[in-house]
């Protein structure tokens, strides 16, 4: 018998162009603000989800590094999670498993990401390494490129036009302007997505998740250390599948398999049908991925999410509200910490006091992290 | 920083430059790159082929965020290809212009510099692909 887990502690920094703080001190921030929201509990692991600091920061051993940031867990398990920008809700199920499976009691969980330690053309390149490096890569290909074919083939399949499609970025934008956390809080107009910069045809600017830098952590206990904390949420479910690194392998690349697959069984295990979620985060790292999103965890027919975002579905007036934070696209994607923003979200809200736009009185939330075009899932569900 | 590796480029020279994918002899399903097993179907029943250096745009995308290694190529035209067996394959486009790219515009394989490892390092070429040119000159 599986031990039930609850989160009952979260902990964020703002995500920006933070030169002034490196791995440790955004790791140090978000993890001491989610001890202390805690009430301070021995914790016996340290799990931390990063994808890049490898390549930006030289250093591997990363788990042990920042513990060391941390009172009291010197000699405790300390763990790192690298399943690319999938990392942060990849270190959640991490932390979720310890517990489930009795190997732990109470555990932290981090994910932090550098982005901006290099010029821009590095951080992508770094990012792309989602992707497959011999054979997407090697070509020049980047994260953001292979989505713009998939964009492109999304609005020729379909018949979608760029009009409908940005009705997405304004969404995430709109939401983002009362998120304190989120990197981009302004919002953006229809007119200011079409005439943004292009990034990679059909991709514009404002359709792409920005490059910032950011920690988030969140703290799990088994329901004896989680005792009687009136604020804990009940993990329902985890999820995980994959599918092929390489959009070329796949039989419909308009399909999210690895999301479909993680989705189906989340909702199993937790219960639930797609229709009872009242509030989601997903990984829109650019708008058609967001949409693909949208799709596969069966929130809307194939082909129809950018109509259903466009006609106001979505918003936090809906059942589900999703990407209540402004998503990558607007809260943005410190990569392997994205995951554990999300999962602290989704705490967060249905604990009733996220600090921006709220669903109304959530009882059940999901998290879906994606590693590249989708060649990981993740999924955590929540209850309150 | 990038570093190319001559073992790396070395070892994927049958994908490189003569578009060797595999076929299943269980499913009949074509890959490319090859792999161990068919991605489709799973069956290790698989052999080695040489693919049609001949197909269709299935769509398409100019990449004006260059990654680092690339900026000679700006804009990065890249192609999702599907090729005359029905094999898909990312690849990027060259010996063309952006506004002449078009959906299902048919293209052939072509060898080209892909990458170049700074001023003494190695040059790395493979096959990109290009608007097709029927009864063109061979390459």
């Amino acid at each position: 018998m599986e031990s039930k887990v609850y989160v009952i502690g979260v902990g964020l920094t703002r995500i920006a162009r933070l030169y002034d703080k490196g791995l440790t001190d955004l790791f140090a921030e978000a993890s001491l603000k989610a001890l202390e929201d805690a009430g301070w509990p021995e914790v016996d692991a340290v799990v931390v989800g990063s994808m890049l600091p490898s390549i930006h920061n030289e250093q591997s051993s990363l788990a042990s590094l920042l513990a060391q940031s941390l009172p009291y867990t010197r000699g405790k398990m300390a763990v790192g999670v690298e399943d690319a920008d999938n990392s942060g809700l990849a270190a959640v199920i991490k932390g979720y498993s310890l517990i489930a499976s009795g190997l732990a009691k109470t555990v932290l969980v981090a994910g932090v990401e550098k982005m901006t330690e290099y010029p821009s053309a590095m951080a992508i390149r770094a990012l792309s390494q989602a992707c497959n490096a011999q054979h997407e890569l090697f070509h020049g290909a980047t994260l953001i490129s292979l989505q713009a074919l998939l964009m492109r083939l999304y609005m020729n399949t379909y018949g979608i036009d760029r009009d409908t499609m940005s009705a997405w970025p304004v969404l995430m934008h709109s939401n983002a302007s009362e998120n304190p956390y989120a990197q981009l809080r302004f919002k953006v107009t229809k007119e200011q997505v079409a005439s943004s910069m292009m990034v990679s045809d059909p991709i514009r600017l404002l359709d792409s998740s920005p490059i910032g830098d950011g920690a988030a952590a969140i703290v799990l206990a088994a329901s004896d250390a989680a005792g009687s904390r009136n604020n804990a949420v009940e993990i329902a479910a985890v999820a995980q599948a994959s599918d092929t690194v390489g959009i070329a392998y796949r039989e419909d690349p308009l399909r999210l398999l690895a999301a479909e697959k993680a989705a189906r069984t989340a909702y199993e295990k937790a219960g639930i049908k797609a229709r009872d979620l009242d509030v989601v985060e997903l990984h829109d790292t650019t708008t058609i991925l967001g949409l693909l999103g949208l799709e596969a965890l069966g929130l809307s027919p194939r082909g129809k999410a950018a109509v259903m975002v466009d006609e106001g579905e979505f918003s936090s007036k809906s059942k589900p509200s999703v990407n209540l934070s402004g998503g990558l696209k607007a809260r943005g994607h410190p990569a392997g910490a994205t995951g554990v923003y999300q999962a602290a979200e989704i705490a967060l809200q249905l604990r009733g006091d996220y600090p921006g736009r709220r669903a109304p009185d959530p009882e059940m939330g999901l998290a879906l992290g994606l590693g590249g075009l989708g060649s990981t899932a993740s999924i955590i569900v929540m209850r309150r | 920083m990038v570093r190319l590796s001559i073992s790396r480029h070395w070892r994927e020279k049958g994908a490189y430059y003569r578009l060797e994918g595999i076929e299943c002899l269980d499913c009949g399903k074509r890959s490319y790159p090859p792999a161990p097993v068919c991605p489709h179907c799973g069956s290790r029943n698989v052999r080695r082929v040489k693919l049609p250096r001949t197909g269709r745009l299935l769509s398409y995308t100019i990449t004006y965020s260059i990654p680092e290694g690339f900026r000679e190529y700006a804009p990065v035209m890249l192609g999702l290809i599907e090729l005359d067996d029905g094999t898909r394959l990312v690849s990027q486009l060259t010996d063309t212009k952006p506004e002449e790219l078009r959906e299902n515009m048919r293209v052939e394989a072509v060898l080209r510099r892909v990458q170049v490892d700074g001023e003494y390092g190695l040059i790395h070429y493979a096959l990109k692909f290009r608007p097709h040119r029927p009864g063109g000159r061979k390459e």
